[in-house]
């Protein structure tokens, strides 16, 4: 322990304040050991980017991470930085930006959609959530980029897992499973990320074409190509306006694909992709870097929804599935946008309801998928299922969270009712 | 290993009876001969006999069988192609061996999701095989691809050479049915990614068999890079190697594979296979890069440049397939190659931050000293993976105990670094023992609480990954003796 560290924990800790601001891990563990004993639920937050995702639920208390915060260690060469859970995440990229790294993982910053205005969030809720950027096809998501953690369960124990090497395979791999628990198995204290290098050089070829069905055969030629793109959207026309770079050409809906690399070779590949999707002069246009940079944040931070009072639902199919998806969703009089190549489903509703809901979630699984409730109306939140599961799925989440947190003091209710 | 539960023995002719009732019976192998083929994996030092060996066909009958196993409390080890190196699928004698041998059929090419459905005794290699005439491949590639099933490489959560750039087995599976020991059948993940709820796809992917048996894989598949070129550099140092390593990955480049050689091994491989390796160097280097030509060209032209910055003593850039190729012959060749040397040899699997390498490897020889033994060593650069082979003879029963005690010493070596026990071999029963050493109690008890809630009974594999003794035992590795493998013409690591 440094001796800041040691300072900090001998501070007094108020047991009974309702909200929990622990600056060490020691004072993490002694306020969870003492919500074991007394059986209090808390609920687990860093700086509450994302807090509105999820199921509703009672708890007496708030452990806030956001003062458990500070990079610990950022070892370029070794590609990983170790991080506490209350980083905010601008303040990683901020640090992997002065190495020419980055999360490629693409963190969404849902600052967006909830507030009209960034609010990126911390590491622990970004790992906690599981939800990736544009990149997610090529790279994989959080869970693939998170090497190792130390937390603390609901006994108060401090455990931990993995390590700061990508090749691990000592026992089983809780890195993937506390990825995307929302908080509600461990409290994640201290994260080792895997970093890797931003690209020298990134393009997007933007096509002209207001064809969801063009769009989608599109995408899947460029993702099958070896031009190897690491980004592949659609937005119809609707959202046209979001959207004015100098290099585009065009008005309308469009089909965008991302090639990064080394700068010749993204010239190589953008030219030969046009030439694959037999591309005509006047259908497309190139965005060069910087814009391609701006246009990607945009389309990963769900900028299009930037303020919106509608309802967001998040729906992942498998892409052969997309066309047929969206034909039965045209019902319900929804906004959308594609991405990860076509098989990831923004969808904003203005008007919703339980009964709506359950259509759509029919709809998704139907075609082996599933669809997650991102933001909806208050007073259906407390009716309507966020996360969906079957009943053999739902006993085993059950085991496993008591495996972790047999008082169900960490988050319970936020996933699912009763775990 | 778990005690022996004597009753399940003398009960061996009813449950014989019974599971013929399940399955037909000529999948139920009972006698002597039949059964031995299965007494072992490739951790070759262990055998058990199974009480009885099925081969189900359906994921109807596995579940039956483990339904069956649950409720008369009968201890089962499932076993894919039997190629793993730590012990993973070694048989109780008190147990049931599930071979998933007849799960051998690959199910769905769906080219459109960039996926392959299959059953899992398909081997790793076989997948490739079935897609690549359409231009796409399954990107990890442990040496043993061959012959490993690909249920195998979810169980241990199996890497190969290109997982720096490309992952390992959890980074490109999409979904996987698994059988759990109660009987349930349950899919975790599916076509579409990262499924909603806790992501036991994760869970159950290095599990080691623990967890629940896998009877079907959805893997994605990659389109094949266009061109692939390796460059093979000498250093005249291992700390110029291991600097050279760090300022490529600082340059940013993601080398597609990435391996450095001890001159011991050079030497021994480059005896073996002519590879024309730079014998009189410390280090030798093979770095790949993959993609378009551009991409791959402009990467090389980096790479030589940080070599010669790092007094490199020798730089050669294949110039065609055939050349990139015979530049790995010799490193794959380097178990036989250290077979000639040495009646026998151990192969060690930790992992280590790519920084620590000559730190590590000053070790070793100081290890190696120590205890009298030669070594050579290999190491994936790229993802940190660290090959010790240490060379002894079995015959001398002081020297497998002392090459036993080297090889935990490494081990151990290689988690006070940063690194970890094993980076793709598993724990199995090989490092069982050592896990206190990643590990404290706490840990430990953790993810033994996550066994006990999906089999309360501990029936599924007991005995593997997780120490019983509490003691860092020193038991055998991947021992081979007089260049015998159990799987000889397999390439390893």
């Amino acid at each position: 322990m440094s001796m800041e560290e040691k300072q900090n924990s001998q501070t007094f800790l108020d047991f009974n304040q309702s909200n929990f601001n622990p600056s060490t891990r020691e004072e993490i563990v002694e306020i969870i050991k003492d919500c074991y004993r007394k059986n209090i639920p808390l609920e687990i937050n860093g700086t509450k980017s994302k807090n509105k995702i999820g199921r509703n639920f009672q708890s007496e208390k708030t452990l806030s991470l956001s003062k458990y915060s500070g990079i610990i260690e950022y070892k370029p060469e070794e590609l990983y930085i170790k991080v506490r859970a209350g980083t905010p995440i601008k303040d990683i990229v901020a640090e992997l930006d002065k190495n020419n790294q980055q999360l490629a993982f693409e963190p969404i910053d849902f600052g967006f959609l909830f507030k009209g205005s960034s609010n990126a969030g911390t590491i622990g809720g970004v790992v906690s959530s599981n939800f990736a950027g544009p990149r997610r096809f090529k790279v994989g998501s959080a869970r693939d980029h998170l090497l190792g953690f130390q937390g603390v369960n609901g006994k108060g124990e401090i455990i931990k897992s993995g390590g700061t090497v990508v090749k691990n395979v000592t026992g089983y791999d809780l890195c993937k499973l506390l990825s995307g628990s929302f908080g509600t198995l461990t409290v994640l204290t201290d994260l080792s990320v895997k970093v890797l290098p931003k690209p020298d050089s990134s393009k997007t070829l933007i096509i002209n074409n207001p064809h969801l069905k063009k769009a989608i055969e599109y995408l899947g030629i460029a993702l099958s190509s070896s031009t190897d793109p690491s980004g592949g959207v659609f937005y119809p026309e609707k959202f046209d306006n979001n959207f004015t770079f100098n290099d585009l050409t065009h008005k309308g809906a469009l089909t965008a694909i991302r090639i990064e690399g080394p700068s010749n070779s993204v010239d190589e590949r953008i030219k030969r992709l046009i030439k694959e999707l037999s591309l005509l002069e006047n259908e497309f246009s190139i965005l060069e870097s910087v814009q391609t940079n701006i246009f990607w944040n945009k389309t990963k931070n769900l900028e299009v929804f930037s303020n919106s009072k509608s309802n967001l639902l998040r729906i992942v199919v498998p892409v052969s599935e997309t066309l047929n998806v969206i034909q039965k969703l045209k019902t319900f009089d929804a906004n959308y946008f594609l991405d990860w190549g076509g098989s990831l489903i923004w969808l904003e509703l203005e008007k919703i309801n339980l009964k709506t809901l359950r259509e759509i979630k029919e709809i998704t699984q139907e075609h082996s998928g599933y669809c997650t409730i991102i933001k909806v109306e208050e007073d259906l939140k407390a009716s309507a299922d966020i996360f969906t599961i079957d009943p053999i799925k739902y006993k085993i989440s059950e085991k496993i969270k008591k495996s972790f947190d047999p008082k169900r003091i960490f988050n319970p209710g936020k996933m699912y009712s009763g775990i | 290993m778990p005690k022996v539960d004597s009753s399940i023995l003398s009960k061996k002719d009813k449950i014989l009876l019974d599971i013929e009732k399940i399955i037909d019976p000529k999948n139920v192998l009972s006698h002597t001969d039949e059964i031995r083929p299965y007494e072992t994996d490739a951790l070759a030092a262990y055998k058990q006999a199974p009480l009885l060996v099925v081969l189900p066909e359906t994921v109807k009958e596995v579940s039956e069988i483990l339904k069956y196993c649950n409720e008369n409390k009968i201890k089962v080890v499932p076993r894919g192609a039997g190629t793993g190196l730590s012990g993973g699928s070694l048989p109780l004698e008190d147990c049931i061996l599930l071979a998933m041998g007849k799960f051998n059929k690959i199910l769905e090419l769906d080219y459109e999701n960039r996926c392959v459905v299959t059953q899992p005794c398909v081997t790793n290699l076989a997948i490739t095989q079935a897609v690549q005439d359409k231009g796409f491949y399954y990107a990890p590639d442990p040496s043993s691809q061959i012959a490993c099933s690909i249920g195998g490489n979810v169980a241990e959560n199996s890497g190969g050479v290109h997982s720096l750039k490309y992952g390992a087995t959890t980074n490109n599976l999409l979904g996987i049915e698994v059988v759990l020991m109660d009987g349930t059948i349950t899919r975790f993940g599916g076509k579409a990614m990262d499924a909603e709820g806790y992501d036991f796809l994760g869970l159950m992917t290095g599990s080691e068999g623990l967890l629940g048996v896998i009877t079907e894989v959805t893997v994605k598949i990659l389109r094949t890079p266009e061109v692939v070129k390796a460059a093979l550099i000498g250093f005249p140092t291992i700390e110029d190697a291991g600097n050279c390593v760090a300022e490529i990955i600082a340059q940013g480049c993601i080398p597609a594979g990435m391996e450095i050689m001890d001159k011991a091994l050079t030497k021994a491989t480059n005896d073996y296979s002519k590879a024309g390796y730079p014998t009189d160097a410390e280090g030798m280097m093979i770095v790949e890069f993959d993609g378009t030509e551009h991409e791959v060209d402009a990467y090389i032209e980096k790479v030589k440049n940080i070599a010669e910055k790092n007094n490199s003593s020798s730089l050669k850039i294949s110039k065609s397939n055939d050349e990139r190729l015979k530049f790995w012959a010799g490193r794959k060749a380097a178990f036989p190659a250290c077979g000639v040397l040495a009646p026998d040899y151990m192969c060690m699997d930790g992992s280590i931050p790519r920084g620590k390498l000559a730190e590590v490897l000053n070790e070793i020889t100081r290890l190696s000293k120590k205890y009298n033994l030669p070594v050579a060593n290999a190491f994936h650069a790229g993802d940190g993976n660290l090959h010790p082979l240490i060379m002894f003879d079995a015959n001398d029963p002081e020297e497998l105990k002392k090459c036993e005690e080297f090889g935990a010493d490494i081990l151990k070596y290689c988690v006070k670094v940063g690194g970890a026990l094993t980076g793709e071999h598993g724990v199995g029963i090989e490092k069982r023992e050592l896990m206190c050493e990643a590990f404290n109690d706490k840990d430990i008890q953790q993810q033994l609480t996550i066994k006990v809630a999906l089999d309360p009974n501990s029936l599924l594999n007991p005995g593997k990954v997780y120490p019983i003794l509490r003691k860092c035992a020193e038991e055998g590795r991947v021992h081979v003796h007089g260049g015998k493998t159990k799987f000889p013409d397999i390439p390893r690591f």
